[in-house]
């Protein structure tokens, strides 16, 4: 539909034309849902925010061709929806997969292993951070924190939570991802394309019938303190009513490619499940995908620092 | 001053105070049916009995203090709204959570939206304000599924909406879904992007309060501290005073994080020490002994195991050299090398930072590069007074609290484990095997069982 300047290659001095338009159909069906979004607000601007995730659920990233659609329905000028677009990191600046997968890398998932799903899970793809698989299914970058540090390591797939990943676990669920299958995260929805996932975040209650229940009420975790002033015992062993229904026999959530069973990447794989009568990592049997740090974070692969990121 | 003495070695039942999270388990604990049945929107019925100005000075006189982290008073910051001023009055409630290591708001928002719907209705009343906003973070889609639900739920039952429970009051909630960006949690920044703009700080004077929202008078509000407006008005404030300390009263949640046998929400009385918490839920995980903490968040200094006994308030946190900031208790192993863990921490800082100010877009640039180099065995000596150098540019010279908070790691760790800096740059690397530290570290023995 439109093409964005880096794929067009670089500019020679001359200035860019203006972005095209979008087709007619296009533009009459964005402009409806546009107006719904600009009458929730006292002052038009206040939609920029929501209109920059409408245009990507429509084209699956903000192209000039939104942009500049955004800049006419709310009267700006494209150079302030531009300011606005790259400013945050959840508007994708090029074209991504179906689905986003997000690996929280921040301090306590990294060191919990987040780190080490990362990489595996770059390995396993053979795409660094911000990059998309041949296949357009999915775009693997690294996170910051999401709220969620009493599940780390967390990996976010289109900002559903898979809660206590391992590296194995994110191998699966790359796997499913890739085969077509529906995947429910362990906190929310089954989920939906990235594009229709914008849509929601643009504020349309998504739709869809049981999307609100799914995956039941709190996860375990928030759910330990209320146990123990109940009085209720052992808090490290939550039993969380998910883990009783098609996944129950897996109480095995150790990540050893021996474990003869593969639990799917969605079920609560609490590290605090499982018996833990050992004291201490044994050196002699290290974790198969993880690698002696020496200061070669993942972080790394972003070349830079911020300002590498910022330059995109 | 804190009930944490008289409470040591008491059981969990008497030292934590599920209140917020009483119902999380039940199923459909999200829906307004349940909500209902545990005396949901009782509190607003005596809210609206009430004058708006009684109104704000009983949720002053609980004690009530921001959740968010500054445990700035909420009844003040109502009381500080003009009134007459012919100007439209917003609340906004900064659901923008995203400093790491803290994760309170979004399960409570997951499993219980309706306390802060309440809660909002109750606030808007006190200030007299008819247009509400929560400003979620972006990222959370399964939290806003819910909002959205709760919102049109409220709407339906006439909570929210015209001549709500025929008060006269009249009241539109907007969710607002953000787009990704840290500083969003910075008040005025979250202003500016509600306006539509890049989530950069205003300069203060003039504060919300009287040029906030549309330079409207407008508050700002964490999810927590509204979210618990609603069980005050509800059970009394003695009730509330009951808990905490005379300066810290009430409930608060506490995340317990990291290498944790039970990480999770703790609600529990202000004035719980870490101690009391790790006592209860089994400690640290097996074989293993506490490190550093923090004890709400990143932006606070860290801690150590000569912290433990500190009372969990605003004041026992700030006499101990830190700050309660959000309550989130992120729990390092002796596995853990804390360069590494400064060093991400402050890549996220860079990352973050706006850019609207020299001391902050410069200063975590450079703190990068120098801790990278540290962390990977390329350091100097000398590099650890210019880390201390460059924090000490940043802090307090920042527009906003973004500087300190990411000058903050680095000041606290020199402080407690220079020698572990040092052990980088003599060593030439990093001592530390990250594979240890993973959630995973210790299982591989119960699997060869």
């Amino acid at each position: 539909m439109t093409t964005s300047s880096s794929e067009r290659g670089v500019s020679l001095g001359m200035p860019e034309l203006p972005a095209p338009a979008y087709p007619d159909d296009v533009r009459v069906r964005l402009e409806a849902d546009a107006r719904e979004i600009i009458a929730r607000y006292p002052d038009s601007r206040s939609a920029l925010l929501p209109l920059l995730h409408l245009v990507q659920s429509e084209e699956g990233h903000v192209t000039r061709t939104g942009m500049r659609f955004c800049a006419d329905v709310l009267d700006l000028t494209t150079a302030e929806v531009t300011a606005v677009a790259t400013f945050y990191t959840m508007y994708r600046r090029r074209p991504s997969g179906d689905y986003q997968v997000g690996v929280c890398t921040n301090t306590l998932c990294a060191v919990m292993g987040g780190d080490a799903i990362f990489e595996g899970l770059q390995e396993y793809l053979g795409v660094g951070n911000g990059e998309t698989t041949d296949d357009g299914k999915i775009t693997l970058e690294h996170i910051e924190c999401n709220a969620a540090c009493d599940f780390a390591p967390v990996v976010m797939v289109n900002w559903e939570f898979f809660d206590n990943q391992t590296v194995q676990s994110a191998k699966r669920l790359v796997d499913e991802l890739r085969a077509g299958h529906t995947v429910s995260p362990t906190r929310g929805a089954p989920l939906c394309t990235f594009k229709e996932t914008a849509r929601i975040l643009a504020g349309f209650p998504d739709e869809r019938e049981g999307a609100v229940e799914a995956s039941g009420g709190a996860g375990p975790a928030s759910l330990v303190g209320l146990r123990l002033a109940r009085g209720e015992t052992a808090p490290a062993r939550v039993v969380h009513p998910r883990d009783g229904g098609p996944h129950d026999e897996a109480q095995d959530r150790a990540p050893s490619d021996a474990t003869p069973h593969d639990p799917s990447p969605t079920e609560h794989l609490s590290s605090h499940d499982a018996p833990q009568d050992t004291s201490a990592s044994d050196p002699s049997h290290p974790s198969p995908t993880t690698t002696r740090d020496g200061g070669t974070s993942p972080r790394g692969l972003d070349a830079a620092g911020p300002t590498a990121e910022e330059g995109e | 001053m804190t009930l944490a003495p008289e409470l040591k070695g008491s059981s969990p039942e008497k030292l934590l105070a599920p209140v917020l999270s009483a119902f999380w388990d039940e199923d459909r604990s999200w829906s307004l049916d349940v909500y209902r049945r545990h005396e949901g929107y009782e509190g607003l019925r005596k809210a609206l009995a009430m004058s708006p100005d009684d109104l704000i000075a009983y949720v002053k006189d609980s004690g009530l203090r921001g959740r968010g982290g500054a445990g700035f008073p909420t009844g003040m910051k109502w009381q500080f709204i003009p009134q007459g001023d012919g100007k439209p009055h917003y609340l906004v409630v900064n659901a923008d959570e995203s400093e790491p290591g803290t994760c309170k708001d979004i399960p409570l928002l997951f499993a219980n939206p309706h306390s802060l719907i309440e809660g909002i209705v109750i606030a808007c009343y006190a200030i007299r304000s008819s247009h509400a906003f929560i400003y979620l973070r972006g990222e959370v889609v399964p939290v806003l599924r819910r909002l959205h639900e709760a919102v049109r739920e409220a709407y339906a039952a006439g909570y929210l909406g015209e001549n709500i429970l025929g008060s006269g009051l009249d009241l539109e909630l907007t969710v607002h879904a953000g787009a990704g960006a840290y500083i969003c949690g910075e008040e005025t920044a979250l202003l500016d992007s509600l306006e539509g703009r890049r989530g950069q700080p205003r300069l203060r004077p003039p504060f919300p309060a009287v040029a906030g929202l549309y330079a409207c008078p407008t508050v700002v509000n964490n999810v927590e501290s509204i979210a618990s407006v609603p069980a005050i008005l509800q059970k009394g404030k003695e009730w509330f005073r009951s808990m905490g300390s005379e300066k810290s009263p009430g409930f608060t949640l506490y995340s317990l994080s990291g290498h944790v046998a039970s990480p999770g929400q703790y609600e529990a009385p202000l004035g719980i020490t870490l101690r009391q918490l790790l006592e209860m839920s089994g400690g640290m995980r097996p074989g293993h002994r506490l490190k550093f903490w923090t004890p709400g968040g990143s932006s606070t200094p860290m801690f150590t195991d000569e912290h433990l006994d500190v009372p969990l308030d605003y004041e026992g946190v700030g006499a101990a050299g830190s700050m309660l900031g959000t309550k989130a208790l992120q729990c390092f192993d002796e596995t853990t090398c804390v360069v590494r863990a400064v060093t991400r921490w402050t890549e996220f800082y860079a990352h973050e930072s706006c850019g609207k100010c020299t001391p902050c877009r410069e200063g975590t640039y450079w703190l990068v590069q120098l801790l990278r180099d540290i962390e990977a065995g390329k350091g100097a000596l000398s590099d650890l007074d210019k880390l201390n150098d460059i924090a000490d540019n940043i802090n307090g010279k920042s527009f906003c609290a973004l500087g300190d908070g990411a000058a903050s790691p680095i000041f606290s760790s020199l402080k407690y484990f220079r020698e572990e800096y040092e052990e980088h740059i003599t060593g030439r690397g990093c001592p530390f095997d990250p594979a240890r530290s993973t959630a995973w570290a210790d299982k591989h023995t119960e699997v060869n069982a």
